[in-house]
């Protein structure tokens, strides 16, 4: 299933400058790291913009990112602790970046990286991966206690449900962000191909509420799950 | 009956089954936080903020249905052999 009518995509056949429609075939698409690097071109040019003349008394820009930034901030403080301020660039570019992807969906002709497994399955990978490499660095060998649980004797038991736990953890992140986007697609594709006058149009409100939550769902789970790796072991 | 068939009757049968659940667990949850907000209005940020975590977590499990139902129906990944086992003219349709 692929997306009938993607602007970039298109502006590289024009200009010329990339895969043709028949390579693309062959090798495969890729549009969904063509689309990755437009919200990343899109989240660095807002930055460099709000960032150009810091003053006490902020403009509008910067008013608006930092209002952002705080919101995230507080959040980060609530679930985390003082210790999780350290990871706030990582939590806060992992949030801004899916939420930036999410809403790209709404402009015609754009489509969501988020919609492709890849994307999701880079980000969850890479919680996954910090949140032991933050427990290791925190703990030391200690960390492996987190597996154990607190009976010794349950050792054999708790060891494989906790390990089969974390494994799922990636998976359910990567697949419920791709989940809500891909579906989110497909059933405007549907609509459209139904009755394209007026009747998606509260899908893609609903579109908007769910990349929302979905971002926030992720960046709260990706706190509580480095939250439990810094945390005492009991 | 066609392998075909029993797709369709699997991702359909399937997602409706699926969402029961989904729809019964959301609206205890919605029951419960609205009961919450009603008893105590000043905490409806914090009780509307848990009540979307919650029903957010919950959505993913009919999201996943759906993502197996979506790949049995269009990225199904025993097409190329049905289709050849068709061909060469085996038993299955």
């Amino acid at each position: 299933m692929n997306h009938p009518f993607l602007f970039l995509q298109w502006l590289v056949e024009k200009l010329h400058l990339g895969f043709s429609s028949e390579q693309l075939e062959h090798y495969g698409y890729f549009n969904h790291v063509t689309y990755a690097w437009a919200t990343m071109a899109i989240l660095v040019v807002l930055g460099w913009l709000a960032c150009r003349r810091l003053s006490t008394v902020p403009g509008k820009l910067q008013n608006f990112m930092e209002a952002v930034l705080e919101q995230i901030e507080r959040l980060l403080s609530d679930t985390m602790g003082k210790k999780g301020l350290a990871y706030f660039p990582l939590i806060a570019s992992i949030s801004l970046f899916i939420l930036v992807s999410n809403l790209i969906a709404l402009l015609p002709g754009f489509m969501p990286p988020t919609a492709n497994l890849n994307t999701n399955g880079a980000l969850a990978l890479t919680v996954f991966c910090m949140t032991h490499i933050i427990g290791v660095r925190e703990h030391g060998l200690k960390y492996l206690k987190h597996f154990t649980g607190p009976i010794w004797w349950l050792v054999p038991l708790m060891l494989p449900i906790e390990i089969i736990g974390h494994l799922a953890r990636p998976l359910s992140l990567s697949l419920r962000l791709f989940g809500n986007m891909a579906g989110h697609e497909i059933v405007l594709v549907i609509f459209l191909s139904l009755a394209p006058f007026l009747v998606p149009l509260p899908m893609m409100v609903m579109g908007v509420m769910i990349a929302f939550i979905q971002t926030f769902v992720f960046t709260l789970l990706t706190m509580i799950y480095i939250g439990g790796a810094l945390e005492e072991v009991h | 009956m066609d392998y075909f068939s029993w797709c369709v009757i699997a991702a359909s049968f399937g997602l409706a089954i699926g969402v029961i659940g989904t729809g019964y667990s959301q609206g205890l949850a919605i029951k419960s936080a609205v009961e919450g907000v009603a008893r105590n209005p000043g905490a409806s940020g914090k009780v509307l903020t848990t009540m979307l975590i919650g029903l957010a977590m919950i959505e993913s499990l009919a999201i996943y249905v759906f993502v197996v139902s979506m790949i049995i129906l269009f990225v199904n990944p025993f097409t190329e052999h049905v289709v050849k086992l068709a061909s060469m003219g085996v038993g299955v349709k």
